[in-house]
């Protein structure tokens, strides 16, 4: 009797499914021509960007060196990782420290002077939106720090600081690791006013103008309760979108660090995940375990995302 | 003077304008300084480069860099206007292939329904969140199973589905092309197609200015790395990342290439700033 009624219930919901299934194959059918025009961006997409996701995480489970075939080795690349990589934990140390220093900080700084600069007249204005936003487009340009950070006489800060006597000999900036992460710290914020600051600078262009004189007349005193009570809410979408550029870009970052501090850097003190990756992955041919870095990676940077995106979203409430 | 910069508001205090000013100022010499550096030191002579103290600004201004540029160049295993032809193969092609595609998608999935387009954007938008640099592995794994290792086809291909552009360009139709226009045009008969063409594209030239740019400065700086192994297939950037292997010898050389470089993206952005902060205004994300 039981059994029969399942049969019927299952035979039931078998049909809803073709049913379904149907209504979803018509639906598919009815609008071919938008799936066209998704069709060449939405191949290389998939195939370049999502399959590559999931082949990473298979790949995280094995040993494989692109020889011979990959072997399965269950969570061991992970384990190894976190129990006996020491350089790996220092890796992850290192781009922590960076993200939460250079996210932060860049997010601020884009917000911070697109407002400012928001004040000044349009032709001053793109002027100045050129200046700072120059840095992040200009290539290779930002070698030249390791001129102004030279380890000898010659460079900038050197020179400058044996000329007026503040220290007696040249510090190595970029192989002490004291002074690397500092340094490139610095280099990263020169470059950081990208993306973020022109959707910012968009963003705050596009504020109603009555916005405000409604709020001068409801009593808005001063410059910071303007930007608390108005501007901030008003930029809520943009402010949103800046923030997910910016912990990329902080992240990403990390790979600039290799041409200024050397790879590796002395005492890994300049190793990030990035870096970790890109040495058993393009050095030493270690797919699986480099797989698990990326793996771990991800995670940290998704992470990262979900948790600053509901930051935002409940600051206002 | 001041006063001149900016319209007069109610919730403005002199103290603080001054305050705010100063800082824009320091934060601009911090940001002009380097580049201005990159530029004097292309044109130092070698007995002004390694002085000490060292010296800001060039006194005795020479090419002597751009000719030991031109020498380097034509030392080069391979004819260096290889390089500089690759580069711009590359980033012609790459552009013009993401601003046609990226647009194309960009219009189905801000005007049409189908089954899939919210999964689809959904998963654009999670794309922006982590660096590309985590997949090279797989990534360097299918271009050799389809057989696009060593050649420019693994740099262009991927280019053209870059996800940023997909999203500025989606935002920016939603908001700017009216659904009105649209199917007055179907009323009228018009294909999808000619919508698109004529009707779209024209409307959202912004943004699609702005996604050359974007597109255009990111390959023009490509660096190839595991992809390409063969001399004659390799970029500009690349060249230049082996003349800077030559380290603060090479200083002066470094600057002029570094000049040489920036000022293609700059000129680009330049001539284009309006409308990228035009596109940029709608790409806000809403709850």
């Amino acid at each position: 009797m039981s059994s029969t009624t399942t049969k019927i219930t299952n035979n039931g919901f078998k049909y809803q499914i073709r049913t379904k299934l149907r209504e979803l194959l018509e639906e598919v059918k009815a609008n071919k021509i938008s799936y066209l025009f998704l069709a060449p961006f939405g191949i290389i997409f998939i195939v370049f960007t999502v399959i590559p996701v999931f082949i990473a995480i298979g790949l995280s489970f094995t040993y494989y060196n692109m020889l011979e075939t990959p072997t399965w080795i269950g969570w061991q690349n992970y384990i190894g990782l976190f129990l006996s990589d020491d350089v790996f934990l220092i890796a992850v140390k290192n781009t922590l420290v960076f993200a939460l220093i250079t996210g932060p900080l860049s997010y601020m700084a884009c917000f911070f002077f697109a407002w400012l600069i928001n004040e000044l007249s349009p032709r001053i204005r793109s002027v100045l939106t050129l200046l700072f936003y120059a840095p992040s487009i200009a290539g290779n340009a930002f070698v030249i720090w390791t001129t102004i950070f030279s380890g000898d006489a010659y460079g900038y800060v050197n020179g400058f600081l044996l000329k007026w006597g503040f220290i007696n000999e040249p510090i190595q900036w970029l192989l002490d690791p004291q002074w690397m992460m500092p340094v490139v710290i610095v280099v990263v914020l020169w470059m950081s006013l990208g993306t973020s600051f022109l959707v910012f600078i968009a963003g705050l262009q596009g504020i109603d103008r009555r916005l405000y004189e409604a709020g001068a007349v409801d009593g808005i005193r001063n410059r910071w309760q303007e930007l608390f009570y108005i501007t901030l809410p008003a930029m809520k979408p943009q402010l949103m979108f800046g923030a997910i550029i910016s912990i990329t870009t902080s992240f990403a970052a990390a790979l600039k660090i290799i041409p200024l501090v050397g790879f590796p850097s002395t005492d890994y003190a300049g190793r990030t995940i990035v870096t970790h990756l890109v040495d058993y992955g393009n050095v030493r041919f270690e797919m699986g375990y480099a797989s698990a870095i990326a793996v771990v990676l991800f995670v940290t940077m998704v992470g990262a995302q979900k948790l600053v995106q509901r930051l935002l979203r409940n600051l206002d409430s | 003077m001041k006063i001149k910069l900016r319209s007069k508001r109610v919730s403005r205090s002199l103290g603080g304008d001054i305050a705010l000013f100063t800082i824009l100022l320091i934060f601009a010499a911090f940001t002009a300084l380097p580049l201005v550096l990159v530029i004097t030191n292309a044109f130092k002579p070698l007995n002004e480069l390694f002085i000490f103290p060292p010296r800001f600004f060039v006194r005795n201004p020479t090419l002597d860099n751009f000719k030991a540029l031109s020498v380097v160049m034509s030392n080069s295993w391979i004819p260096f206007s290889r390089y500089i032809f690759n580069t711009l193969f590359l980033s012609i092609i790459g552009t013009a292939g993401h601003v046609i595609f990226a647009s194309m998608a960009a219009y189905v999935l801000s005007k049409h329904r189908f089954p899939g387009r919210r999964v689809f954007f959904a998963t654009v938008v999670l794309s922006l969140m982590f660096a590309p640099e985590v997949l090279s592995i797989p990534n360097y794994l299918i271009m050799s199973k389809i057989g696009w290792v060593d050649s420019l086809t693994a740099l262009i291909i991927p280019a053209w589905a870059m996800s940023l552009g997909l999203f500025l360009m989606k935002q920016f139709m939603e908001t700017m092309v009216p659904d009105s226009l649209l199917e007055a045009a179907k009323i009228d008969g018009a294909s999808e197609w000619r919508i698109f063409w004529q009707i779209v594209m024209p409307i959202v030239k912004p943004a699609w200015l702005t996604l050359m740019i974007l597109a255009f400065q990111r390959l023009w700086q490509m660096v190839p790395g595991q992809y390409i192994y063969s001399e004659e297939m390799k970029t500009l950037s690349y060249a230049i990342n082996q003349i800077m292997q030559g380290g603060r010898a090479r200083e002066g050389v470094m600057a002029a290439v570094s000049l040489l470089m920036m000022i293609v993206p700059i000129v680009i952005f330049v001539v284009n700033q309006s409308k990228v902060v035009e596109t940029m205004g709608t790409s806000g994300i809403k709850d």
